[in-house]
């Protein structure tokens, strides 16, 4: 290489003098700004995160964990316990409709139907239903859901998942692409019909992705707040019923006390804050790592 | 036959009997049909990949079918168990018999056809399940009354690679190396125990002793088996067959495309040693392809 | 030969009559196939079903409203229940004005990270940074509500705005943007969607600055470039359709946050300005704050609402997905 030419670690090429210092200052400027806005972003997440656990942690006691709302708010005392089984209950229905129906859509899309005109309507439509803002699946469920059947854990679960389906559709089509065709041509080739192959020969392969990308949508779905406000009501002890009932979630809660004046309101909230943010979390973490273990098993 | 002799270069197969030394150099005319194949056309949309193929397959024989690449003869392969069904827009003119029966009559079910007919793919492509899963895939799908466990050795030993694998059969299929993968793809296809065994290329993704092993294997099962095999490698072909057919392209002067056809279908020594059309021998002998 | 199969009766070798029958297809086996197919072909549609109900029943839920108010729905500002006016124009307002904040402040930020991580981080850094994005990204909508309203509105309000609004509020083109002192309000709203929506840009324009050639980039180091040229140069050309898809679809997610920019938005009603640091409202948060006690017209104004946000989010959407498949287009011919 030409010795004018020397790279520097920031990237500046040293052209002796011929490099008109405004130019490496507009690049150093730059890169000041790139590495700055990695900093911008990690200042909220700590502290975000750092109030999160400082001003929730107080509140985790084996109480939290077990008693029933209090009834006067502004109050301590009494626990998150129908809130957190009801956050855990609304969203495992929900991931029951959501996740055979959007497997069963993405199987559609890839192995069927993928390429003709109704399938590219349908993919299409899918990535449409992804944007629509979550309050109005609320708004949807209660008109009609809600409004007949009163307010209980599967008004929110309905809604919650009309939110899942449309992402476990696209995660779900996009590891059944990954699979390579050669496995379907061996099944086929052995005197195997299509929905054994699909059954016994591609979703296993799948399995890890589809998994990673459900979990991933089931974490997004326990963290949601809007469609369940309207659909399931506001409960202060646990009710352990889907469709009796109005029942309370950890997102509700936060909301429902983070609007009021009272600091033992408040204190409550961050502690709703605080579990919630670790349950979803937790599925977050394990999602990647399903996902980590599965990329690394297709590259060995 | 030593590696030094997949080296040599094309020119000297014909006219050289040592290099065909090994294949046989008869083969019983009255040996039973298993296919027969009348005026095959091989249509992908409304064009004709392959035309005028004309052939008879006989049972326990191994029947190779060469010619350079284009010509059509992975996709004629491919009828035989009905593959090319999964294609869009493919199709056929003409008639394919499997022990008379016409193969592409509406009535017969392709899925019946391929518990029958087996395929060996170029590039191994087993399950991503372990070795014992691989095998037991076929006989679990048509509910075989017979031990497993029984069914995987005998599929094993039968394809040479039993005793290289029976201490880790619960082991991923994915970690045997690739000779291994594709004798694991011959085992898992001979467990249905179907009649024919079509092979398309199955060693060239192999290194030369993987590919060595390959061929000694398909000699042991010809006894059972009667097995198709395309392949590039036509010095392959002359160690391995009993008949070869020889294809290749014609252009089509209106569109500029090219069409298959079958040029030439022998006893291999007559195809390697005497062929008689010119296009032939002109391939044999590497003058082209 | 045959293993188990009853069905089997060809025999090697031989020419049978029985074989044409026994290849025939096994009933239950294609019948199962056609169950199967139509079983996926019903989740599939079911996508459509979901999209047109949700459509058909909020629109007839809303009717009434629009049928009263007709076009003032959308153009008048008057929103008073008691008296059956329905004028949604100032919550129009604050949807779009606290989500074009937030674009102001989250595309630079995002880009930055995005190029920084593509093009100048050193590949141990890769990793965590992603890392945080996804963190970022995880946390609920209503956890950063709640750190926005007990947090940041009260401490922004007074040591913040309150300072800038003295310095400058009376000052020409300034004063009319940075004007006003209340914690809870458009900026307040528009600095926590920023932070929402920094992870989907980020993620998005990494992937568009990802498939940048190397050709291309060389070609920019060959001429004597330095790396922010080469950006300028190489990069951003190429990836500007997709870079511009990736903050649509983050304009699109701002818009249609309900619970964080509820709690902190200040749910002034009726406010139509361009002070920034007052407080007002958007469609998702009156939604969201007036529905408990709505009846009758009320609810069917605020399910309208609904109606509004639901079409201006999908045009959004849409035409920010034909933007990047335009491009992911455009980068798959060239």
């Amino acid at each position: 290489m030409n010795e004018l030419f020397v790279t520097t670690e920031s990237g500046d090429l040293l052209l002796s003098d011929t490099t008109k210092r405004s130019r490496r200052i507009r690049n150093r400027l730059a890169s000041i700004w790139m590495a700055g806005s990695v900093l911008v972003a990690v200042v909220p997440l700590a502290l975000v995160i750092g109030y999160v656990l400082i001003k929730g942690v107080g509140q985790l006691t084996p109480d939290w964990f077990t008693k029933d709302l209090p009834a006067v708010t502004r109050r301590a005392g009494g626990g998150m316990g129908p809130a957190i089984v009801g956050t855990l209950l609304i969203t495992a229905v929900a991931a029951g409709m959501a996740v055979p129906l959007g497997v069963l859509g993405a199987i559609y899309l890839h192995e069927y139907g993928g390429r003709g005109r109704l399938g590219r309507l349908i993919r299409f439509m899918a990535d449409v239903m992804t944007g629509v803002p979550s309050i109005v699946m609320g708004l949807f469920v209660y008109t009609v859901w809600t409004i007949a059947h009163g307010l209980s854990a599967f008004g929110g679960a309905l809604a919650l998942a009309c939110l899942m389906l449309p992402i476990i559709i696209r995660t779900t089509e996009e590891m059944l692409r990954l699979v390579p065709d050669e496995l379907r041509q061996a099944s086929y080739a052995l005197g195997n019909r299509k929905w054994r192959t699909i059954l016994t020969v591609v979703l296993p392969a799948a399995f890890g992705g589809i998994t990673s990308g459900v979990m991933l949508a089931i974490a997004r779905a326990a963290g949601e707040t809007a469609p369940l406000v309207f659909t399931i009501g506001a409960a202060r002890n646990l009710n352990l019923s889907i469709f009796n009932g109005p029942t309370t979630a950890l997102s509700v809660q936060i909301f429902g006390n983070a609007q009021t004046p009272f600091e033992a309101a408040q204190a409550r909230a961050w502690g709703a804050a605080l579990t919630l943010v670790a349950i979803v979390f937790i599925l977050t973490i394990l999602a990647r790592i399903v996902a980590a273990r599965v990329a690394r098993r297709h590259n060995a | 036959m030593t590696e030094g002799t997949l080296r040599e270069s094309a020119s000297e197969v014909v006219r050289a009997p040592s290099f065909i030394a090994d294949a046989p150099t008869s083969v019983p005319d009255n040996a039973a049909v298993v296919f027969d194949v009348s005026g095959l056309d091989v249509y992908y949309g409304n064009f004709r990949a392959v035309r005028d193929v004309n052939l008879q397959i006989h049972t326990h024989e191994i029947t190779a079918f060469i010619g350079p690449s284009g010509c059509g003869k992975s996709t004629v392969l491919r009828c035989f168990d009905r593959m090319n069904d999964l294609i869009e827009g493919a199709r056929i003119d003409g008639k394919i018999q499997f022990h008379g029966v016409d193969l592409y009559d509406p009535r017969i079910d392709p899925v019946e056809v391929r518990k029958r007919i087996g395929m060996v793919f170029q590039k191994p492509n087993p399950f991503p399940k372990s070795i014992y899963d691989n095998i037991a895939f076929g006989p679990r799908i048509s509910g075989t009354k017979e031990n497993l466990d029984d069914v995987v050795e005998r599929a094993l030993r039968q394809a040479a690679l039993w005793d290289e694998v029976k201490d880790r059969l619960k082991k991923s299929a994915m970690g045997l190396s690739g000779g291994q993968q594709q004798r694991l793809c011959i085992a898992r296809t001979i467990a249905v125990q179907p009649e024919v065994i079509l092979m398309d290329e199955p060693c060239s993704a192999l290194d030369p002793i993987a590919t060595a092993r390959i061929e000694d294997l398909m000699q042991e099962l010809k006894s059972e088996y009667t097995i198709l095999i395309v392949t590039h490698n036509m010095q392959q072909a002359a160690r391995v067959s009993d008949r070869t057919a020889f294809f290749t392209t014609e252009v089509n002067p209106e569109s500029d495309s090219r069409t298959g056809l079958l040029v030439e279908y022998a006893p291999t020594h007559k195809i390697f040693s005497a062929p008689e059309d010119e296009r032939t021998e002109n391939y044999v002998t590497g003058r082209f392809g | 030969m045959a293993i188990g199969r009853s069905d089997m009766d060809i025999t090697p070798g031989g020419s049978s009559g029985g074989a044409v029958a026994s290849l025939h297809g096994a009933g239950p086996g294609r019948r199962a196939d056609q169950l199967f197919h139509s079983v996926a072909l019903i989740a599939g549609l079911l996508v459509l079903a979901i999209l047109g109900l949700i459509a058909a029943s909020t629109t007839h839920e809303a009717w009434p409203a629009f049928r009263s108010q007709g076009l003032s729905f959308v153009t008048s500002s008057t929103w008073i229940p008691a008296e059956g006016k329905f004028g949604a124009l100032a919550f129009i307002y604050g949807t779009v004005l606290s989500s074009l904040l937030a674009l102001l402040l989250a595309v630079p930020v995002s880009l930055g990270i995005a190029l920084y991580a593509n093009e100048a981080a050193p590949s141990r850094i890769r990793r965590p940074i992603i890392a945080v994005l996804d963190l970022l990204a995880a946390i609920p909508s209503v956890v950063y509500g709640l750190w926005g309203v007990i947090v940041l509105a009260p401490f922004l309000g007074p040591h913040v705005y309150s300072p800038i609004n003295d310095a400058v509020g009376s000052w020409p083109v300034v004063g009319w943007f940075l004007n006003g002192s209340s914690g809870r309000s458009f900026m307040t709203a528009g600095i926590i969607l920023a932070i929402m929506i920094t992870p989907i840009v980020t993620s998005l324009s990494r992937e568009v600055i990802a498939t940048v050639p190397r050709a291309q980039r060389e070609a920019a180091y060959a001429m004597g470039a330095t790396r922010w040229e080469m950006i300028r140069l190489a990069v951003l050309p190429w990836g500007r359709g997709g870079i511009v898809g990736a903050i649509m679809l983050g304009l699109g997610r701002a818009m249609g946050e309900t619970i964080a920019v509820a709690l902190v938005i200040g749910s002034q009603a009726g406010q139509v300005t361009t002070h920034l640091f007052e407080a007002g409202d958007s469609m998702a948060a009156v939604i969201v704050n007036q529905f408990g006690e709505a009846s009758g017209t009320h609810r069917a104004a605020l399910v309208g609402l609904g109606v509004v946000l639901f079409v201006v989010t999908i045009i959004v959407n849409v035409s920010a997905r034909s933007i990047v498949a335009r491009f992911d287009r455009q980068a798959q011919g060239i």
